[in-house]
């Protein structure tokens, strides 16, 4: 049996790494990206406890997770294409139409 | 107490009457403005006079609750109206006189830009000087009694332009002030000590406090804070400054507020709380003392002017002086009765005065008049009824009620007698001599249009002379005429009210004290004493006028060279004494300099000024720096989101560790 410390080391590189790609990358898919990996990370650490605990909600709660990320993951890309047609470009530095 | 359902009724129509001229009068034809002025002034003169011819001295006096104003426990201030005696008397001057002014002011100030506003500021006082004298409490007679100094403020300073003129309006509104200072003070003792403002209750709760106790001791200070005020608004030593300098109004008003009606409101004050100056003997004497030496003083100063009208203002503050040391020494029926003869002679010395310096296109002084009986007849005939009138002469008006106060004085003490004649001279002087330095000799005017052209702005300002072509001085128009010769009769018939003490008896259910004094005249001895004194003051008023007669009739060079042996001293009268100059080092200049450098430069600017501005500043620079945050660009917000989240979540693992 694995510890659950190590599903949470698992989950916790899983997140940063997400977070640091969310920080660093500048094209705008990568980011989504990382923002799956980051929703991901949460994931694994709610099963991790589910299976810990014996409690269902915890498994119940990714599905809720997953669902909402492919809506997401569905307007997320709409976005990103209206982006491109406008501004033909994918690199967030450039979308800065709210700055002064 | 009887209601009089009509009273509230006398002060309104003049407020009417300002108000139309007030918010109309730009628009509307100086005849229309005319109507109003004089109709709505006129309908509260006849009110004033029905209202008198109702009065039963069985049902006096007589009350109208108007509306409630104040509720607070059980004090209790309300809009209400009161009359007995003393306020008919008052009544009927204020409206009468008034009225009489109103008439005069048209003839007078026809040609002016400002003609409306002039007409509705006269009726706007009028109210508040109506609402004063006819007030049932301190509240409602301060409301009068402010209202009165504000339109004498609007008044004086009525050709703002000139500087000089809005100066002494603005003078005669701050001396005023610290004279209200002391009266609402007094207004305050008496909540805090009888719970009430109403007269009658304040007067009942004075009568049934114990002489020895503490009550002597709040009774001064009582008294001698509303002669504070009294003093402020009647122009007594020492707050007497900003009178002469009120001249720089036109002269209706002069005649008006400055000698009629508004300065002797403080004597109206003093007599009206008679109640807790009686039970004051200190406040009571030490306002004889400030009267008879404002008396004096005041006519001392009044001998060497040479402006006109300056004349006539120093004889206005000596003649309240008569009236506070007639008060002083508990003879307010005196006082009262002077007041009311001065309204007429003063009145009618101020009009004809006015009448003059309309004649020689706008001159004041009396060095460049001279002669002017042969062109103004009417006026130099009423002015010399009103001369005779204020020196005491038998039988005109100013001789019945300056004797009874001289009288009354030298009951008290011989040495209110004493100043008292000693001014009585002195008037008389001064007074004879205004006579002849205007009316008698050659004129050595220039000719009327030259002044007219030079410098009719430059004093008292009229132009209705510009139409005459000739040179010679001029009569003036029957609407001014017409008032002097009503002011005439009434100096001559006014005093006679006074004769066997008709006055006194009537005022007497005022005064309690006063049937009394009048019933200890009849020893014989006592009516010799009277009629010696009598005697006297006649004899020295007849001298001051051959004083006069002598140096300004038959030697008028002699004055110059009195006046140069004199040197030091004629040069402090005609200084004033320097009190201005006094004034100005001992109040004036700390006061303006120390609020430049403690309170403005100091506080202002140091303090508050500072605190705003170096905040503004420490905000702009705290924002300067973090407005890098927001540099728009998407990953630093998310890193910042990132950051944040990492402190609380940091944190919250520090918190649960420990």
């Amino acid at each position: 049996m694995v510890p659950l410390s190590y599903y949470l080391m698992l989950s916790g590189i899983l997140f940063v790494c997400g977070v640091l790609g969310f920080l660093i990358k500048r094209n705008i898919i990568t980011i989504f990206m990382s923002i799956e990996l980051m929703l991901n990370g949460v994931n694994l650490s709610f099963v991790a406890f589910a299976a810990r605990w014996h409690a269902l909600s915890g498994q119940v709660f990714v599905f809720f997770v997953m669902v909402v990320a492919a809506a997401e993951a569905a307007v997320g890309l709409a976005i990103i294409i209206a982006v491109y047609r406008t501004r033909e470009t994918l690199n967030v530095d450039r979308v800065d139409l709210l700055k002064l | 107490m009887t209601q009089n359902p009509y009273l509230w009724i006398i002060p309104i129509l003049p407020l009417a009457g300002a108000a139309i001229n007030g918010f109309f009068g730009r628009q509307s034809s100086k005849r229309a403005i005319t109507l109003i002025a004089l109709f709505f002034c006129g309908a509260a003169f006849a009110m004033a006079l029905f209202v008198a011819a109702g009065f039963s001295s069985a049902s006096a006096p007589y009350y109208c609750d108007l509306a409630h104003w104040l509720r607070s426990g059980s004090f209790q201030v309300d809009f209400s109206f009161y009359l007995d005696q003393l306020s008919l008397v008052m009544l009927l001057v204020v409206t009468g006189v008034g009225f009489l002014i109103h008439i005069y002011s048209v003839g007078y100030m026809w040609d002016d830009d400002g003609y409306y506003r002039f007409m509705a500021y006269l009726n706007l006082f009028m109210f508040f000087m109506l609402t004063l004298v006819l007030a049932k409490n301190y509240l409602v007679m301060f409301i009068g009694w402010e209202g009165v100094g504000l339109a004498s403020y609007l008044l004086i300073g009525f050709w703002f332009i000139k500087d000089s003129a809005a100066a002494a309006g603005k003078k005669a509104f701050i001396v005023n002030r610290i004279g209200d200072f002391g009266f609402l003070i007094a207004l305050f003792l008496m909540i805090k000590h009888f719970g009430s403002l109403d007269f009658t209750r304040v007067f009942s709760a004075v009568q049934t406090m114990p002489t020895e106790t503490a009550g002597v001791g709040l009774l001064t200070a009582i008294g001698l804070l509303l002669m504070v005020g009294a003093a402020g608004k009647s122009a007594q030593i020492p707050l007497y400054v900003w009178l002469p300098d009120a001249m720089e109004g036109p002269t209706p008003v002069s005649a008006l507020i400055h000698a009629a009606t508004m300065v002797t409101a403080g004597v109206y004050m003093v007599a009206r709380s008679h109640a807790i100056f009686e039970r004051a003997p200190t406040a009571l004497t030490v306002v004889a003392i400030i009267g008879t030496l404002t008396a004096l003083f005041a006519a001392t100063i009044g001998i060497a002017q040479t402006d006109i009208k300056k004349v006539l203002a120093y004889s206005t503050v000596s003649q309240l002086g008569y009236m506070f040391m007639a008060c002083g020494v508990g003879a307010f029926s005196a006082g009262i009765f002077h007041l009311m003869t001065h309204a007429f002679f003063k009145g009618l010395l101020f009009l004809a005065a006015g009448s003059v310096i309309h004649g020689v296109g706008g001159e004041q002084d009396m060095r460049k008049m001279g002669g002017l009986r042969v062109y103004m007849p009417w006026t130099f005939m009423t002015m010399g009824i009103a001369t005779l009138a204020i020196a005491g002469i038998p039988p005109f008006a100013g001789f019945w009620s300056k004797d009874e106060i001289l009288w009354k004085a030298a009951n008290a003490s011989w040495v209110y007698w004493v100043i008292g004649v000693a001014t009585a001279f002195i008037t008389s002087f001064y007074m004879f001599r205004l006579m002849y330095m205007t009316f008698g000799g050659e004129y050595r005017g220039a000719p009327v249009e030259a002044a007219h052209g030079d410098d009719a702005h430059g004093h008292d300002d009229h132009a209705a002379g510009h139409g005459h072509g000739h040179g010679d001085p001029h009569e003036s128009p029957w609407v001014m005429l017409g008032p002097l010769v009503v002011l005439a009769f009434l100096s001559v018939v006014g005093g006679f009210v006074g004769y066997g003490h008709h006055f006194e008896h009537f005022l007497a259910p005022v005064f309690e004290q006063g049937a009394e004094v009048a019933q200890e005249t009849s020893s014989a001895a006592e009516k010799i004493t009277e009629y010696l004194l009598m005697g006297i003051s006649i004899s020295v008023a007849g001298l001051g006028w051959l004083l006069a007669y002598l140096l300004y009739s038959r030697r008028p060079e002699l004055p110059a060279r009195i006046a140069a042996r004199l040197g030091g001293l004629y040069e402090a009268v005609v200084h004033k004494y320097y009190i201005d100059e006094i004034y100005a080092a001992l109040f004036v200049k700390p006061l303006v300099e120390g609020s430049a450098t403690i309170l403005w430069h100091g506080i202002d600017q140091g303090g508050i000024d500072a605190a705003v501005n170096d905040s503004a500043t420490a905000a702009r620079h705290v924002s300067d720096n973090v407005r890098h945050m927001q540099s728009g660009n998407l990953r630093s917000y998310a890193g910042w989101v990132a950051a944040g989240a990492a402190v609380v979540i940091g944190y919250m693992v520090w918190m649960g560790v420990r």
